[in-house]
This record gives structure tokens, sequence and C-alpha cells, in this order.
């Protein structure tokens, strides 16, 4: 058995929660998730404007705080930290352990995701990378792309653990992959164990958004405890592709049938074809036993063979956006709001600027459920919340010039006018697409920290 | 035959994909799993989630869970990083599904109680008082 434990559900998780996880328990593999489809392409730009960027920075202030107690405790560590510039976050990993006096610390990285610069060859070898939803060709866009990575599978994660990496980065390659990659190399499991791998994958959704199985997010909230202590999970995990999910004894939060099957669904599409590289798993094969306190087992997983494409993600600039807003209090706030409401759009009606997309939402009262719930006919307090989309940047800022003057030249009791006007911004849109997995090449490489 | 919300008998997670977003809505037991096979259509889900959802509703089941899978097709205003709205990744969706009515027989005891500070979740505004206002 070989524990492996998330510290990381996405760039901007927990703190605290990876060193917790390390010192509060035991662990074999503590994997790191920091890559959200909007990080790539973030970092893609910091890379544009400096060649050494576009990795996650955290990582390796964290490897700089915890190195000594992960080779003390023989704990390896998977993350994708390395963004859109692995080779980059390999250097800082390397200066930060030689400065330790952790030389021969040896780090893997695996590479061949990021095919940015090798979209053209790709499209002119008649591979079209059309959307997936719409079925568009990417030449539409191709001017605007601004990141293209592909979703790796999990074999050169093992493959850099076999090669001895004590850390092994990534760039885009699969979340639950970070899981699935140890469990590969420790057990053995070749590439037609398509229910082991279905097993390890499901293993790798469970745990990939951190908290989210241990009773973060959980419908039931009040019967959670230890809120300012939740614990992380932790997969206890068989050579036979089952396994036990759970967190470190002590922690707060919760880990029953009832969040484990919670999280299974998050994100699913059609809970038969859960698709990545290594397998096509099937969810509803699995079953769920809870075999003990915060101890739930997971078993009988099936999967079949995977495709032979590796689903790419393309992020493209899709015109700019502003969203700001006001707070509006006292008698009448409901109807005051739409009157600031009308007053903004038909001053900039006025004023000759109309957009592609806008957006009014009155937050307390209906802007995540809409009339859903009967709404209330009176509020002492309400945000009003508006927001444009539009392909001209000039227009935008225009807009985000026109909220402050409903303070002083709308009903009373509009306040709340804070962190200036709000300024456009660039919009980021995503791109899915399929690539035969022939026109990709991984490259794993694994090096001492020293020499 | 009576009226209750989902969240007497199911529980949720909603959260993107792509322009979209999903609910696995998962029951209590298993007869509260064969109520929302027979009543929790992909028909009336959409008409429920109104002009929240601009696509049409798929359905998938998962048995072993108990549960249904709900994809809730152009729900978002735009992808997650694209859309203005604030629920811009469907993170609240669950919930809102979770307050849609259903048809339960009178003999089937729901499993999840009604709000109650020590049965379930607590009445709003326990630490607030509200003043009746004329």
């Amino acid at each position: 058995m070989i524990r492996i434990a998330n510290g990381q559900g996405f760039w901007g998780d927990s703190v605290d929660a990876p060193g917790r996880l390390v010192e509060e328990g035991p662990l074999d593999y503590l994997t790191l998730d920091y890559l959200a489809e909007v990080t790539m392409s973030i970092m893609q730009k910091l890379r544009r404007r400096d060649p050494a960027a576009g990795y996650a920075t955290d990582f390796v202030d964290l490897v700089k705080t915890l190195l000594p107690r992960l080779v003390e405790k023989n704990i390896r560590v998977v993350a994708n930290a390395g963004g859109v510039n692995p080779q980059s976050c390999r250097a800082a990993l390397r200066a930060v352990a030689r400065a330790a006096g952790f030389g021969g610390l040896k780090i893997g990285v695996v590479s061949g995701d990021d095919i940015f610069d090798r979209l053209g060859e790709i499209l002119d070898a008649g591979c079209p990378l059309a959307n997936m939803e719409d079925g568009r060709p990417l030449s539409e866009v191709s001017e605007r792309v601004l990141s293209a990575n592909v979703y790796l599978s999990s074999y050169p994660i093992a493959e850099a653990l076999a090669g001895g990496a004590q850390i092994v980065l990534t760039g885009r390659s699969t979340d639950p992959g970070l899981v699935l990659g140890p469990m590969i190399h420790e057990f053995g499991w070749e590439r037609q164990d398509w229910d082991r791998l279905a097993g390890g994958t499901v293993a790798g959704h469970i745990v990939e958004c951190g908290a989210q199985c241990s009773g973060g997010n959980f419908t039931r909230w009040w019967e959670v405890e230890g809120w300012d202590h939740l614990g992380y999970p932790v997969v206890e995990a068989d050579p036979d592709g089952s396994f036990i999910v759970t967190k470190h004894e002590g922690t707060g939060g919760m880990v029953t049938e009832e969040t484990i099957a919670e999280q299974l669904v998050y994100e699913m599409g059609n809970p038969r074809r859960y698709v990545t590289p290594d397998v096509v798993a099937d969810f509803t094969s699995v079953h769920l036993e809870r075999c003990g306190p915060d101890r739930v087992r997971v078993s009988g997983a099936r999967g079949a063979p995977p495709t032979d494409t590796y689903k790419v993600s393309i992020s493209y600039l899709d015109g700019f956006k502003a969203v700001g807003q006001v707070t509006i209090a006292g008698p009448h706030a409901i109807a005051k709001a739409r009157v600031c409401a009308e007053a903004l759009w038909g001053r900039l009606r006025r004023a000759g600027f109309t957009y592609q997309e806008t957006l009014t939402e009155l937050v307390g009262l209906d802007s995540c459920h809409g009339t859903i719930p009967q709404p209330p006919s009176h509020l002492n307090e309400v945000v009003l919340r508006v927001g444009v989309k539009d392909r001209d940047r000039a227009k935008v800022d225009r807009f985000g010039k026109e909220i402050a003057p409903l303070v002083t030249s709308g009903p009373p009791g509009v306040t709340g006018f804070a962190g200036g006007r709000p300024k456009a911004t660039e919009v980021v849109s995503f791109w899915p697409a399929l690539i035969p997995k022939e026109l990709v090449r991984t490259t794993v490489t694994v090096e001492k920290a020293a020499g | 035959m009576r009226r209750v919300p989902l969240s007497r008998i199911a529980h949720a997670r909603s959260g993107d994909k792509g322009t979209g977003s999903n609910v696995g809505l998962i029951a209590a037991d298993d007869r509260g799993y064969e109520i929302l096979l027979a009543r929790a259509t992909a028909e009336k889900v959409k008409a429920h989630f109104g002009g929240i959802v601009r696509g049409v509703v798929e359905r998938y089941e998962a048995p072993n869970l108990r549960a249904l899978n709900f994809i809730l097709h152009d729900s978002l205003g735009g992808g997650g990083s694209a859309s203005l709205r604030t629920d811009a990744q469907g993170k609240t969706h669950a919930l809102a599904l979770l307050m849609m009515e259903i048809e339960i027989p009178d003999d089937y005891q729901t499993p999840y109680p009604e709000g109650s500070p020590s049965k379930g979740p607590p009445a709003e505004g326990l630490s607030a008082p509200r003043r009746k206002s004329r």
C-alpha cells in the first residue's frame, strides 16, 4: 500500500495544506495541482514578458520550506507546477536545493505538452485542431492564440519516478495523472491494465480538488466540523487498483460515502466514459463503502482502452471585459438599484456606446439563481454589479468611467464604489481540440540539482 | 403524493464544463433514486433553470452512486473565464437544482430533515434578529 495525498487543488489553494500533509501523518507521495485552464494562458503571457517566467512560483517557495522534511521522510512530490516553462521552474528548484545543501536531489521534468510553437507545423500536417464543441477549424482564431497545451498521459510521470526523481515537474498533464503516475510506477501496471488504470484515475479525480472530497463544498455543510483545520485527502492505494480515501487523524472535515460521491460527479460528463490519455474509465462501475471513521474504500473500477488522441487546451484572446459594482442601501434599495442601472446604460447609450455583451446583476437578490427562489420584495442593502464585453478596448474602458458618477448623480444611499474605475482586461476563451497522439513528442529528463 | 424540494431527498455538486455546467444529483437512498429516475427529467430541469440555461439539458445515470448527472449547456454566459456573471463557473447550480420541487409518495419519509438548528441546517439569521418593518 502506498499513500498519495493532494495538497493543492488549484493555484491559489491553501498555502498551509501541503506542509500539514507532510507533518500531520504518514505519506509517500505529495501531489500538487496548480493548473486550471486559465492558469496556462496567464503563464504564457508572463513568459512573453520574461522568458524565465511562466511557472507556479509558489511551488518553488513551498519546496524551499519543505525540502528538508521531504528528504528526511522520503516523500516524493509530483506537481504540474512547470506551467508553460518547466525548464525554468527546474532551474529555480535546483538553485533552492543547492542552497539548502541538497545537491544530490534528483528532479524530473516531463515536457512536450506545450505545442504553441508547433501549431503551424501541426496544422500543415493536416490536423485542423477543430473545436470539440462546434467543429470550427482553429484557423478562425489562430492569430489570437495565447497558449496551446496537450493533456499528457501518466506514463512520463512514472518514467521520471523510475529514474529516481524525488520531485517530478510537469507542464500540462491530466489532473488525475498526478496520482495515477505514482501508482503505475509503484505497482508496475501495464498499459493494458485498463481496470487498474481506471481505479487510479478515479482516485486522482477524487482528490484533484483538494479538500472538496473531505468536507469542502459539501451540501450538508452543517455536519462538517473543524473548518479551520480541514484535512486534505490522502489515498491509500493498493496494487489491485482499489483504494481508501481518508485524511490525517485529528484534522477537520469529513470523508464519507456522500462527500466522495459528490466529488465523483464534480465536472463529470458521461459517467460511463471518463476519457484520459491512459484509459477510458467507467465511473458507474465503482463501489463506495465506509470502512472506518473518515475512511471510504473505493473498488470495482472498470476501464477500457484509451483513444488515439490527446486533448489539447488552446487559449485565445477574445476581446476585453470590465466589471464594477456599487452598494445601494436604505429604503427601496432594489428599486434604487434598478434606477441606477437604467441611468448607467442610458448615459452610455446617449454618449454613443453600445456593447457586444452587457451584464446587470443585483447581488443579494438574484445574481446566481435568477427567480428560482421567490425573490424578496424588500432588501435593505443590495449590490449592483455591472459589466461589459467588447472587441474594442477603448469602449470597455469608457464603461468603467460611468460607475462612480452614480454615487452623486443617482438616488440616495449609493456607496461602496471602491478600488477605482474598473479597467478593461483581456478576455481569454478556450478552444478544446483533439490531436493524434503520434504528433506529440513527450520527453522525460531526470537530473541532479548540482552537476 | 406531496411536493418537497429535492434537498429533502438528495444532495448535489456542480461545476463548469466548457461553456456549460454540470450538476450531479445524488439520492440519499434507493427509493429516492427511483423517484429521481422517474421525475427529475432533463425537461423538468431545463424548465426549472429558466433563463440561466440557454442550451439543452442532457441527463446521465450512475446507479452505483444513486446519481443523475445533468449537463446544462450554455449556462455560464460564456466560458468560465469569459463570463461576466458572478457565478461564472456554475458553482452554485447544484443548490439551484436542490430547490426544485418534486412529487413524492405520502409514505416516503424524507431522509433529510427540514431546516432546524438541532437536526438540519440552521434557521436563517439566528444571530441577527430581524425587526418587523411597518
